[in-house]
């Protein structure tokens, strides 16, 4: 008997605007003008965001800060494509979805500087609290995307982010085989930026594509360019079409770059090359959308310098209102343990409102 | 050869220890995250990969369960592999490995299996790195029937166990923190085991017993001095090793003293200071003079915030007050 084949799968990946901003016509999102405004101001935005945050730590007034720059279009391409209903699992580098979500940007920026409180989000925003164990995020997803499938929702789903390292993480793997099994209303959202602190995407696995595991569980997936917004824009609205329509999880890898540090904590010039960083900044996200826009007339320098006032005089509101948010008090650790306060911590509640510094 | 007075910081004295084992035993490998990686191990491994190649040091893909469980795997068929987890927190992806299977298979095999592993986990502790990347898990291992927990406090201990921990044919989890890597004392250039199951004592004292490990070890100290001023004399015992415990060296101690304070450096409830504390009472009960006082975290993960740590960690100036209470307890 000749062999047969079982299964084949094939890997695609979608790009859109090139290096320089040109768009292949035929695939851009068919879009208002302002809609492509927005994906470029939500990039914007974010940006700034996290500029000030690098600003703020260099000054001692920010604790460890992980930047998304370079991450730009996949948070933005995404975060367009959300709806109110959906729910979010981040890991620690999500802000710029985070902030475009609903989530306030001092609410960021104080869990960042260590304080609880920033968890506190808007009653609204259906966004879990940031998790620090990588791929942790990916089962919660797919716990949530399974409750929301239980409450009969026919729009809301939940996104589960993950970067190339979490991939290796048995919690990956495990997700994907059970939101597969369960059709969860769970997208995977991977930015392989291509590096896991110092380890670089070719260490971490023997796959060429992260998006291909995706087949090996019996879903689909797509990688597209991360750092092109209209094509994260693009490939995510199929993901999430397929997904709200209850057809189970999608994974989307987007392929991007980490431009900064890992963390502030970090120092990448003693483990990459500095050609590898400028070749992606020459492909910068922010960059090709603002070419590809003022193409079509509908972005100029006068816009950008407008807007980018709005967003610092935000970002400043939310410095001045993160810094004069009073210290928590000392009894706070024990306030927020149980529903209800167990004896024992009535006794070191006691002794923790008495204690002086070690 | 010895050379007198060499002085080596914490980290460097785990980094001899790991040259001088993996060139007397060609079995030892290092595995783990952020091997090659300054901030993530500190310089524990300098100059490993350069020596011994990356077939005997691995740095990794992030995934605990499969460095820990291949680690198990390897230890099984011949190998001494010492696993890295840099934060122990995700050492809790890694329990199957540690907790189903290394500790259980010389029990399980009739003693034909032996897993001479070391997992060593580092204790991030403080800095703002809250309750995901601060967790004290000694206890959890202790209570775990076939490992064996080390704990050590000074670079010259640091550097012993780790020899013993390797050369040791049973599972050892080596625990240790980062508060103590600023640690610096005299530590010998040869190659040197510190013995696992003995605990030292730093300084003699009559009217107190302090009890502690980790970063509470030096900080007992400090307390004994200040203590001393008062008139109060401290014996302040550096367990060094958790399971076995040297329960002898304790309860010699107790048995002069006739009070001991217990000092934990995880959380109060189901933790180790609560096992050492029933070990004095049962032994010591004819000679105590005032019951056991324990030292340790409350039941309540690391905050996130500097302010609040510092509400959080017990130090010297707990010790002290426990010490006093203890004293003042005293019946006789
Ligand atoms: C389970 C777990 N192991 C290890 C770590 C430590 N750690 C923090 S970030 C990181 C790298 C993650 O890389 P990747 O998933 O690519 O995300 P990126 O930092 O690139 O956004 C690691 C290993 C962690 N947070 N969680
Ligand atoms: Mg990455």
């Amino acid at each position: 008997m000749p062999l047969k084949v079982v299964h084949q799968a094939v890997t695609e990946r979608l790009e859109i605007l090139d290096k320089d901003g040109r768009a292949d016509e035929a695939l851009v999102p068919a879009l208002p003008g302002e809609e492509l405004v927005r994906l470029h101001k939500l990039m914007l935005r974010m940006r700034r965001f996290d500029e000030k945050a690098l600003t703020l730590q260099r000054q001692g007034r920010m604790g460890t800060w992980g930047s998304l720059r370079g991450q730009e279009a996949c948070q933005a391409g995404l975060a367009a494509n959300l709806r109110r209903e959906d729910w979010l699992a981040p890991s620690f580098r999500e802000h710029g979805v985070m902030i475009s979500a609903g989530v306030s940007m001092h609410q960021v920026y104080a869990i960042w500087r260590g304080d609880e409180r920033g968890h506190l989000f808007p009653a609204e925003v259906h966004c879990l609290p940031v998790s620090v164990p990588v791929g942790s995020q990916l089962l919660h997803a797919v716990g949530v995307g399974m409750g929301l499938g239980l409450r009969g929702e026919k729009s809301a789903v939940a996104v589960g982010f993950a970067g190339d390292g979490a991939s290796s993480e048995g919690d990956f793997h495990e997700a994907l085989n059970f939101g597969g099994v369960f059709k969860a209303r769970t997208l995977f959202f991977i930015q392989n930026n291509q590096w896991a602190i110092s380890v670089p995407f070719r260490k971490q696995t023997a796959a060429a594509t992260i998006a291909q595991r995706a087949h090996g569980y019996g879903l689909p997936g797509v990688q597209v360019d991360g750092n092109d917004v209209l094509a994260v824009y693009a490939a995510t609205r199929k993901a999430l079409d397929h997904v709200r329509a209850g057809h189970g999880p999608y994974l989307v890898e987007c392929l991007t770059y980490r431009m900064e540090n890992h963390t502030t904590a970090d120092d990448h010039t003693r483990y990459r090359k500095a050609e590898e960083v400028a070749y992606w900044r020459e492909r910068d996200p922010v960059d090709r959308m603002r070419r590809f826009l003022a193409a079509r007339k509908l972005w100029d320098e006068a816009r950008e310098a407008a807007y980018l006032e709005e967003v610092a005089a935000e970002v400043e509101g939310a410095v001045a209102l993160l810094e004069s948010t009073p210290k928590a008090p000392p009894t706070d650790i024990v306030d927020y343990m149980y529903a209800r306060r167990p004896w024992f911590l009535e006794e070191q509640r006691a002794e923790i409102a008495g204690r002086v510094a070690p | 050869m010895s050379s007198p007075g060499r002085r080596l910081g914490f980290g460097l004295a785990i980094n001899e220890a790991f040259h001088q084992v993996m060139e007397e035993d060609p079995s030892v490998v290092l595995i783990g995250q952020g091997v090659k990686s300054p901030w993530y191990v500190g310089n524990t491994c300098n100059g490993l990969v350069a020596r011994f190649g990356e077939r005997r040091v691995y740095d990794t893909p992030v995934s605990e369960n499969a460095v820990t469980g291949a680690a198990v795997g390897a230890a099984l068929a011949g190998l001494r592999p010492v696993v890295v987890h840099p934060r122990m927190d995700f050492m809790l992806y890694a329990f199957d490995p540690i907790i189903n299977e290394a500790a259980n298979w010389r029990y399980m095999s009739g003693g034909a299996a032996h897993v001479p592993v070391v997992f060593w986990g580092i204790i991030n502790r403080a800095g703002e790195q809250a309750a995901q990347h601060s967790q004290a898990l000694h206890s959890v291992f202790a209570h775990v029937p076939g490992l064996k927990v080390v704990a050590p406090s000074t670079p010259r201990d640091a550097k012993g166990l780790m020899v013993a921990a390797i050369r040791d044919d049973d599972p050892v989890v080596f625990v240790d923190e980062r508060w103590l890597y600023g640690g610096e004392e005299e530590v010998p250039t040869e190659v040197y085991g510190t013995p696992i199951g003995k605990a030292a004592i730093r300084r003699e004292g009559t009217d107190v017993t302090l009890v502690a490990f980790s970063y509470l070890a030096p900080k007992a100290l400090e307390a004994a001095a200040v203590l001393a001023k008062e008139g109060i004399s401290a014996e302040v015992i550096d367990l060094r090793t958790l399971k076995p415990l040297d329960a002898a060296t304790v309860v010699k101690s107790v048995s002069k003293t006739g009070r001991a304070v217990v000092c934990d450096v995880g959380w109060r409830t189901g933790g180790i200071g609560g096992e050492i504390a029933a070990q004095i009472t049962e032994a010591c009960w004819a000679g105590l003079k005032a019951a056991p006082v324990r030292v340790a975290l409350p039941d309540l993960p690391a905050p996130a915030s500097r302010s609040l740590e510092a509400a959080y960690y017990p130090g010297a100036a707990q010790v002290v007050a426990a010490a006093r209470e203890v004293v003042a307890r005293g019946r006789g």
